[in-house]
């Protein structure tokens, strides 16, 4: 589950770690009254942030640095409701509902920190940096001495030398290290006590008068934990999320949205994403990912159907199942139900295999359901690629 | 021999008395008194030991079970926030073999797991996973077990269904499997592609590989230099997620690109040049297997 920067800073701020002072504000009033108070209480400058979920909102034009109240309010005006699209938007963007009104720091340094899972060693890995301001992945990529790690033992945490010797590495001065050692705990013991999946300081900065600031932050949760966080849960903001794959989570459905015309309906994620595969490979272009998992009910595949027709991009249902603990005439026989109550007229492509074919493949042809069949899922792929294309 | 379970199998299920551990317990048990014996000696669920349940003992712990009935493997099916805290107390009994079922354990609670069982004689298999499943012996986990086929073709994937798929496609050609592994959709996962491919080629039964991936991780780039260096039997692969976005959990908890890590392009390269048979289609596993054979 990923949450937005003001409340990553929040989370922040609970275990000690410095972030500048700020307000989140949903109308001009609040955002002017924000950028006053911040102003008056000395600031020299305010700094206006859009908050949605994606990053490169700076380069989208959804940060701006203000010096006078006006400016600021000029910057507000700007950027809230606007559409903002960066690299992680797509191209129709990501409309701005809220802000971020915070004071400016007088930057120094931008440094990078980060915790994450290392999957080779199933350790969590503390990474460091001096390159910060840039995506770390392409620092990864292009130079991969500048990150610097130290691997965590699980039973012991992260130890204070770890973080001492990942601040001598980023260059801080002796006067600086042992509050980045207090800086880098506090990050250990949020991600710890919140089970993220990902905590990100970029930038981590210094500023000219010596201290040190988190000056942006991203906090994803590890979403099979949030059953021990329920107030963790309430910071989901739907609004940043694809209305249909909103609609899907609650019906327990995995559903990504893709750009295709080929609704794809699928059980087990691997032969899901297995399907978007051969779709592509025979010409096509799946519309969207769906597991409908291994217990699906009749309601869940209403669902899901529902779900796939409410994209109008999409121009034929393939669904391939290879019922194992799911049964393919309960499958068939929610699928009829659905088909009828949902009036579905776009073509309907079918593979079935495994637990209790026969059974489910008399339930359709007894139904008077219009649908085609593949034997296999290369002849099922290609009548669909051929459906969606006349 | 085949590798991992056959009928010398001695299984306990932790959470026998739950819905789904009521239901595969049968369904392991049905599976190899086809041929002869039933795998499945008792069951664990804390609080209701001293019962029965479908016949089978019950105990409270795994240790009381693995002293009651010699039990040398369990299942697992333990509800997610209790069973990495599962698999450490049949780690703890030294289990031989621990295969864990259960999807959606946290990622910090097998972080923690992981450091009992890396130092363990353990193996473990899973979580989020299928299981595993000697064909024409006997099976532990929730696979469907009459679309195998005993023979001479071992199989490793991380999905499930997408196994069941190449199961089918080899079946229907007549070609047999000695062990299908389901090494689970986790980003941590106790059996890896490298571990269940080392087993394989070290297995007199197995003749060939299918090696399933998908993308997230870099364990299919491992194991296919450790195929490159070591293995001589013919491995056909598969990566699913070739038209994945990156930066989306594709079901999967462990099915990610990100940090430019995991993706199905790197994992096919590595793979190719490892001198694996990569199929582009998952419609294309059994007929480019059944040609390597030479059949």
């Amino acid at each position: 589950m990923k949450i937005h920067e003001y409340q990553a800073k929040d989370i922040l701020r609970k275990y000690g770690v410095p972030v500048p002072e700020g307000e989140m504000v949903t109308t001009l009033e609040e955002a002017d009254h924000a950028a006053k108070q911040l102003f008056s209480a000395g600031n020299p400058v305010v700094v206006v942030k859009a908050q949605i979920h994606a990053g490169g909102r700076g380069k989208g034009g959804g940060v701006k640095v203000t010096k006078t109240l006006d400016d600021a309010n000029t910057a507000s005006k700007a950027i809230l409701g606007m559409q903002l699209v960066t690299h992680q938007t797509g191209p129709q963007g990501q409309k701005v509902q809220r802000l971020l009104v915070e004071a400016g720091s007088a930057i120094d340094r931008e440094l990078y920190l980060g915790i994450v899972l290392d999957r080779a060693t199933s350790k969590l890995t503390f990474m460091a940096s001096q390159a910060g301001g840039m995506e770390i992945e392409e620092v990864a990529a292009e130079n991969p001495e500048a990150i610097y790690k130290e691997a965590i033992e699980p039973a012991l945490g992260l130890q204070p030398w770890q973080a001492r010797n990942l601040a001598f590495k980023l260059g801080l001065t002796p006067a600086q290290i042992n509050p980045a050692v207090s800086f880098m705990l506090g990050l250990y013991k949020a991600f710890i006590e919140t089970d993220c999946s990902l905590l990100e300081i970029n930038p981590f900065i210094t500023t000219r008068d010596g201290k040190l600031a988190a000056l942006d932050c991203k906090i994803n949760f590890d979403d099979n934990a949030l059953f021990r966080h329920k107030d963790l849960k309430e910071l989901r903001d739907v609004a940043e999320e694809d209305p249909l794959e909103v609609e899907a989570s609650k019906d327990s459905l995995n559903y990504i949205k893709l750009d295709g015309s080929i609704a794809c309906m699928v059980n087990g994620a691997g032969l899901a994403m297995a399907t978007m595969d051969i779709i592509q490979y025979s010409g096509g272009s799946p519309a969207n990912f769906l597991d409908v998992g291994g217990g699906a009910n009749q309601q869940q595949i209403e669902a899901a159907f529902a779900i796939l027709l409410a994209d109008p991009n999409v121009k034929a249902i393939f669904i391939n199942i290879f019922g194992g603990i799911l049964r393919v005439d309960v499958l068939a026989t929610a699928v009829v139900a659905a088909a009828r109550n949902l009036n579905v007229t776009l073509p309907l492509i079918l593979r079935l295999e495994g637990t209790n074919v026969e059974e489910g493949r008399k339930i359709l042809a007894d139904s008077g359901l219009k649908y085609s069949v593949g034997e296999t899922m290369a002849e099922a792929a290609k009548l669909a690629v051929e459906a969606a294309k006349a | 021999m085949s590798v991992l379970v056959d009928n010398t199998t001695r299984l306990i299920v932790q959470g026998i008395t739950g819905r789904e551990g009521t239901y595969h317990a049968k369904g392991c048990a049905e599976y190899s008194k086809q041929f002869g014996k039933d795998i499945v000696v008792g069951g664990v669920t804390p609080g209701k030991g001293g019962t029965t349940h479908g016949g089978w003992p019950v105990f409270n712990t795994v240790e009381e079970a693995v002293k009651a009935t010699g039990a040398n493997a369990t299942m697992i099916f333990v509800p997610p926030p209790f069973a990495a805290d599962g698999i450490m107390e049949a780690v703890a009994a030294e289990l031989p073999l621990v295969v864990c079922i259960t999807e959606g354990i946290p990622v910090l609670d097998m972080v923690k797991a992981w450091t009992v069982v890396k130092d363990s004689k353990s193996v473990l298999i899973g979580p989020n996973c299928p299981g595993v499943i000697s064909p024409g012996k006997a099976k532990i986990g929730i696979m469907p077990g009459r679309i195998h086929k005993e023979g001479s073709v071992g199989i490793v994937s991380r999905s499930g269904t997408l196994t069941y798929e190449a199961v089918h496609q080899l079946t229907q050609r007549g070609i047999g499997q000695s062990t299908a592994i389901g090494i689970g959709g986790d980003p941590i996962i106790g059996t890896r592609h490298i571990d269940a491919i080392r087993m394989l080629n070290e297995d007199p039964q197995t003749e060939a590989i299918v090696m399933i991936g998908e993308i997230g991780g870099t364990n299919e780039e491992a194991a296919a230099e450790y195929i490159k260096a070591n293995v001589t039997k013919p491995v056909v692969g598969f990566i699913a997620g070739q038209t994945a976005p990156p930066g989306r959990r594709m079901g999967h908890a462990g099915a990610i690109i990100s940090g430019g890590e995991g993706t199905a392009e790197s994992k096919m390269a590595a793979m190719t040049a490892a001198g694996i048979h990569v199929v582009n289609s998952p419609a294309d596993i059994g007929e480019t297997m059944a040609r390597v054979l030479g059949l």
